[in-house]
């Protein structure tokens, strides 16, 4: 499945590096500079890790975006507890990156756009987007 | 329907909702819609938006063979057509794409005049000219204010290019050292950061030092940008020097509350210098030589 | 006097009273505490007075990454042991600084060779 979108599952730990896997082949689908790359495939890595520490299972998928094919988006649902105090957890990353925070501070700042819709209960989905240059 | 009464203005205040739909149709059908960077939500409140402003301006200004573009009456429209022009061509819209999505219109009232004026062939041929003249018209200035926007913005890329020159100088084997120069906004620090980095991959540098002696400000953002790069820096192995903090310049920093640990400075770039050398292992007498 | 043990996950070689660990990039949860006990019996075996973290095959390293570099490094210190890593990418270091990852707790140098240098001739740490 690579016609410019990605899907994959989030239920074991070693789902985290096949979600790194397929981020790092959309940023390769628009040929973006390496440490873009890299800064965006983090971020999945640390959403994805997220939802397997939190959530249990969830799904991220990945797709071209853009008139010129210049941006990919990622999309992470899950459905486990939520976040209740969502501004705090953004908040999160430059001070306690050593603890188990959740690092989505972190992973705001490597991306482009970040956007997070969450309902305690309910479940948890992010979209971030990252340009390629 | 008596003719005296069905305009373009009458028309578009009876009939807006359905000219409406009808415009929104018409550019789903001709494939302009590029809901790929512009949702579908956005348009309709885009086409809603100049519509009503139409509308609004038709009531009191002539829309007939009088009808003057230039007319400050006007204004209000252009406003509009300025504005979803802009956005689109952010958004990277194609020139005729933009054209397009103004001139579309112009079938939308075609179907509303002659549903209007199905028995009175002659009005209804000057009411479609007139409506023809003005989308024009609106089209044309939409299509100006795109060619601003583009040269705009790449007369903006030009300049941040030139504003990047930031080279890493190699000094001495394994001393990299980056001059600093002007404003430091946070694009240049991440270029200046990235190439820093780099250059200590490629030149194995011990140290590198970053000279602050030709920056005009030192503020929080330039005091945290510096910390960035480095704590970038350490995390590759190599030592960071900051030099050229002036006395000012260091009373700014404690002021802002900004702390530099693990960050060794310097008041100027010689002593800068010195230290690096010191750190490589070699010992060099700045008194010799005059 | 090398003594080679290759792991599923990271090849840890001893040289020189040095331990040398070169981290693979396909490290997953189970692996990484396998290497984790692998490292400390290593120092233990060979009575290491240094450890050296190689991570210049690393293109992502996230928090998790971090945290478990940041744990071998404490384990290493609390035997004693000298511990410096080395490898990271421009990328990488950039992200981890993004992240307020800044991993203060551990020594760095650019290679493997001016580690063990740093090491051999006990040059002190830099300021930390």
């Amino acid at each position: 499945m690579s016609d410019g979108e990605w899907t994959v599952s989030l239920r074991k730990p070693a789902d985290v590096a096949l979600a790194r896997k397929a981020a790092m082949s959309a940023m390769d689908g628009i040929g973006a500079t390496a440490i873009r790359r890299t800064k965006f495939v983090t971020a999945v890595s640390e959403i994805a890790r997220n939802v397997i520490v939190h959530a249990g299972t969830g799904v991220i998928h990945f797709k071209i975006v853009g008139f010129a094919s210049q941006s990919v988006v990622a999309e992470c649902r899950d459905h486990g507890p939520g976040i209740p105090d969502v501004a705090k957890a953004l908040q999160d990353g430059f001070t306690t990156a050593r603890g188990m925070g959740l690092g989505l501070g972190g992973a705001k700042r490597l991306v482009d756009r970040f956007e997070i819709v969450t309902e305690p209960g309910r479940g948890t989905t992010v979209v971030m987007e990252a340009k390629g240059r | 329907m008596s003719s005296e009464t069905v305009d373009l203005a009458s028309l578009l205040k009876s009939g807006f909702e359905q000219i409406l739909a009808d415009w929104l149709r018409v550019q789903a059908e001709e494939g302009i819609k590029r809901t790929d960077v512009i949702s579908a939500d956005e348009t309709s409140r885009q086409s809603r938006t100049l519509l009503a402003s139409f509308a609004r301006v038709a009531e009191d200004t002539a829309t007939d063979s009088d009808f003057d573009f230039d007319n400050p009456a006007w204004d209000p429209v252009r406003e509009v057509l300025g504005d979803i022009s802009k956005t689109r061509t952010e958004r990277g819209v194609s020139p005729t794409e933009m054209a397009w999505f103004v001139a579309s219109l112009k079938q939308a009232l075609f179907n509303a005049l002659r549903k209007a004026l199905e028995d009175e062939p002659r009005t209804l041929v000057s009411g479609i000219s007139d409506a023809s003249r003005i989308v024009d018209q609106f089209a044309l200035h939409a299509f100006d204010v795109y060619v601003q926007e583009r040269e705009a913005i790449i007369e903006r890329q030009q300049s941040e290019m030139t504003e990047v020159s930031a080279p890493v100088v190699k000094i001495w084997d394994r001393i990299v050292t980056v001059p600093l120069l002007g404003t430091l906004d946070s694009f240049r620090a991440q270029t200046v950061m990235e190439n820093l980095l780099q250059a200590i991959l490629d030149r194995e540098a011990e140290v590198a030092i970053i000279d602050i002696t030709g920056v005009s400000t030192v503020d929080t953002m330039v005091a945290q940008h510096l910390l960035r790069t480095a704590a970038a820096v350490r995390l590759m192995g190599a030592e960071c020097v900051i030099s050229g903090i002036s006395p000012k310049i260091a009373q700014t920093i404690v002021h802002l509350g900004v702390e530099l640990p693990n960050v060794v400075t310097r008041s100027d770039l010689q002593s800068g210098l010195a230290y690096a050398f010191e750190r490589i292992g070699l010992h060099v007498d700045m008194n010799a030589h005059g | 006097m090398a003594d080679l043990q290759d792991f599923p996950s990271s090849p840890i070689v001893t040289i020189t009273g040095c331990v040398i660990v070169a981290i693979r990039d396909d490290l997953d949860d189970s692996a990484v505490l396998a290497l984790q006990n692998q490292l400390v019996e290593e120092i233990d075996r060979k009575k290491a007075h240094g450890v050296i973290i190689d991570i210049s095959a690393l293109e992502i390293v996230d928090t998790f990454t971090g945290r478990m570099l940041a744990a071998m490094a404490e384990m290493s210190r609390v035997l004693n042991a000298r511990t410096i890593l080395v490898g990271m990418r421009p990328a990488v270091a950039m992200t981890l600084v993004e992240l307020g990852m800044t991993l203060t707790t551990i020594e760095t140098a650019l290679t493997a060779d001016r580690a063990m240098m740093m090491i051999a001739e006990k040059k002190p740490p830099k300021t930390l």
